[in-house]
């Protein structure tokens, strides 16, 4: 299959510089760009279906559409690639940094034309210090060759391209939470309306947007929509860097076509399970997507399908419990994460994931009631979609939720034996 | 007093953003390099340079997971101890960091040679367990060999 996004990176990640980029038709969808109207770079990201790689799949292009254009925009207008990358189990956006840095900043210029900003940002974490290296020498590169700066190849744009490296905290991935951390204040969320698109970072219109979705924007450009679609088994255009982590025999990061099911991830490239270990569940991708079980193997994964079967692709990296982790402890560490992360804006959010942590601490330490368990499913019922301010404590709880579910019996045998029946192992 | 050389670099911020308070997560996490950790002392020195409130630069400060605003040791262990990791064997690694070191998590040892902290997914859970020592990046961390990897950070 083709290679898209990794065809530069090599196992062992040596620097791919300006030159080696351009060797493999780095900079040319830049080129092409800059000779058509940013309402056609638009147009041509709209019809590739492009849906943003950040986890909620957003159509990229039809963002991008929202932002106001021509002469009365509000300036400056900015740009932001979302190298946040906390979710946890996800490791993706990393491999992209650090193997192929000049693919994110000519992704970036095309995205950044489009919308005709002035200032773009890589908002990275503070913990990626290789990946803010490579990302420097990349940035320092592309000023030289006039990929970036004033009057960019001659066109007449101009941008000026800054790395901020983040203090950590989960909300800064929140686009909103975003930019605020960017601001210089506290990440919690904000009210929309209105919408970063029009009214986002200091005031000006702002598009935030994942490092793989940018990153597949240049190619976008330069081969053409349908060639887009034509890479992916399903209606989400193009390839997907999926990933697996856990008891498997090779935990890694695959490039392939979006929809790939996740059976053919598991157990071609990812090697199935480790010897002496069996498959329970996935969490499809990241701590805050649905457990998914041996019954949805065969599911493909896309923003479509998953959802289908109650779960969310989300970042494409794939968790793995296996018969010799236990569930409970597993969602209890998920839950420990969230209710860290909470902002503390929101009651049912940082209330009622603090009250979950410790009730599946109770039923880990065997001193769980089975009342406990109706309190866990009210607390997923009271963090639901629209009950709280931000995409955080809806995310906390699908991992809970669907454990209820599928691993209900591991719960009633942590009250009914007075202790976890994986601690003696 | 801030050094000229935290100066220096604050001040190199300063074009990238379109107000100084913009620059106040940088500004800590430059000192925090210099120093270790943030005291009140440079909290205040570094709120007077930007023309912010010491209480609202304070209150930026303690929301973030990697500005200190207490001492640290010499050496910043910070173990993952995320879902990925938790599954392959985190909290065998952080009883075996424990025992060797002779401290809690949040913790530093009495000749403040390490603290040792969790952090949330490291992005490497491909290779978990994983942690960080310094600016180092240690994967598939074998708890049994621990003297290995800590005997570099004197
Ligand atoms: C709590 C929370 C954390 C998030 N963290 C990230 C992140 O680390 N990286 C990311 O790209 N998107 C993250 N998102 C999603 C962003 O809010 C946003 O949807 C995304 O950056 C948009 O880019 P995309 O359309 O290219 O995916 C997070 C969302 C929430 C609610
Ligand atoms: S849902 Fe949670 S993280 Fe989001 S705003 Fe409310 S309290 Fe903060
Ligand atoms: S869960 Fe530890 S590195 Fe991701």
């Amino acid at each position: 299959m083709e290679k898209v996004l990794t065809k530069n990176i090599q196992p062992d990640l040596p620097y791919v510089d300006v030159k080696a980029y351009e060797a493999t038709g780095g900079y040319q969808g830049l080129r092409k760009a800059l000779g058509m109207t940013p309402a056609e770079v638009v147009e041509v990201v709209k019809q590739s279906n492009l849906r943003g790689r950040g986890g909620a799949g957003f159509p990229t292009g039809m963002k991008w559409s929202f932002v106001p254009m021509g002469a009365d925009a509000p300036r400056p207008k900015y740009l932001v690639a979302n190298a946040d990358e906390m979710e946890p189990g996800t490791f993706k956006d990393r491999l992209l940094m650090e193997g192929d840095p000049h693919q994110l900043v000519e992704g970036m210029a095309v995205a950044a034309y489009a919308i005709q900003a002035d200032v773009a940002y890589i908002f990275l974490r503070g913990e990626y210090l290789f990946s803010a290296e490579r990302l420097r020498r990349a940035i320092a590169e592309a000023y030289e060759n006039h990929y970036l700066g004033k009057n960019i190849l001659g066109s007449g744009y101009s941008l000026e391209m800054y790395i901020h490296l983040s203090a950590g905290r989960y909300m800064c991935g929140e686009e909103t939470g975003l930019l605020n951390a960017l601001e210089g204040k506290r990440a919690n969320p904000r009210t929309k309306p209105p919408y970063p698109q029009v009214s986002g970072l200091f005031g000006k219109p702002t598009i935030v947007q994942n490092v793989e979705t940018l990153c597949n924007v240049p190619h976008i450009v330069k081969n053409g929509a349908d060639w887009f679609k034509s890479l992916s088994y399903t209606q989400d255009g193009g390839t997907k860097i999926y990933g697996a982590s856990g008891k498997v025999k090779r935990p890694g990061l695959w490039e392939l076509p979006m929809g790939t099911t996740i059976r053919e991830i598991l157990e071609v490239h990812a090697g199935g399970m480790q010897d002496g270990v069996r498959f329970r569940g996935l969490l499809p991708g990241g701590a805050s997507t649905d457990f998914l079980v041996e019954e949805h193997l065969d599911v493909k994964m896309d923003f479509t399908e998953v959802a289908k079967v109650g779960s969310r692709m989300g970042t494409g990296t794939m968790i793995i419990l296996d018969n010799q982790t236990c569930p409970v402890g597993m969602v209890r560490n998920l839950e420990h994460f969230f209710a860290q992360e909470s902002c503390g804006w929101c009651t049912p959010c940082w209330s009622g994931l603090n009250w979950a942590e410790k009730a599946l601490t109770a039923l880990e330490e065997g001193q769980g009631q089975p009342a406990d368990l109706e309190h866990l499913s009210f607390i997923c019922n009271l963090c639901a979609p629209g009950n709280t301010f931000c995409a955080l404590a809806p995310g906390a709880v699908e991992p809970l939720q669907s454990a209820l579910k599928y691993f209900r019996e591991d719960f009633d045998r942590h009250i009914a034996e007075k202790r976890c029946p994986w601690s003696s192992q | 007093m801030l050094s000229p050389e935290e100066l220096r670099e604050i001040e190199s911020e300063f074009p990238h953003y379109p107000n100084k308070q913009a620059v106040c997560i940088d500004a800590m996490k430059i000192v925090q390099k210099h120093r270790g950790w943030v005291s009140d002392e440079n909290l205040k020195d570094i709120a007077e340079l930007l023309g912010m409130s010491v209480d609202e630069l304070d209150g930026v400060a303690t929301f973030y997971n990697l500005i200190f605003r207490k001492p640290v040791g010499r050496h910043v262990i910070m173990v993952c101890d995320s879902v990925s990791c938790w599954v392959m064997g985190y909290e065998r690694l952080r009883k075996e960091l424990k025992n060797r070191l002779g401290i809690q998590m949040g913790e530093t040892t009495a000749d403040g040679r390490f603290t040792l902290l969790p952090i949330v997914c490291l992005g490497a859970c491909d290779r978990a367990p994983a942690m960080t020592v310094d600016e180092d990046l240690h994967l598939n961390v074998d708890p049994q060999k621990l003297d290995g990897v800590l005997e570099k950070y004197k």
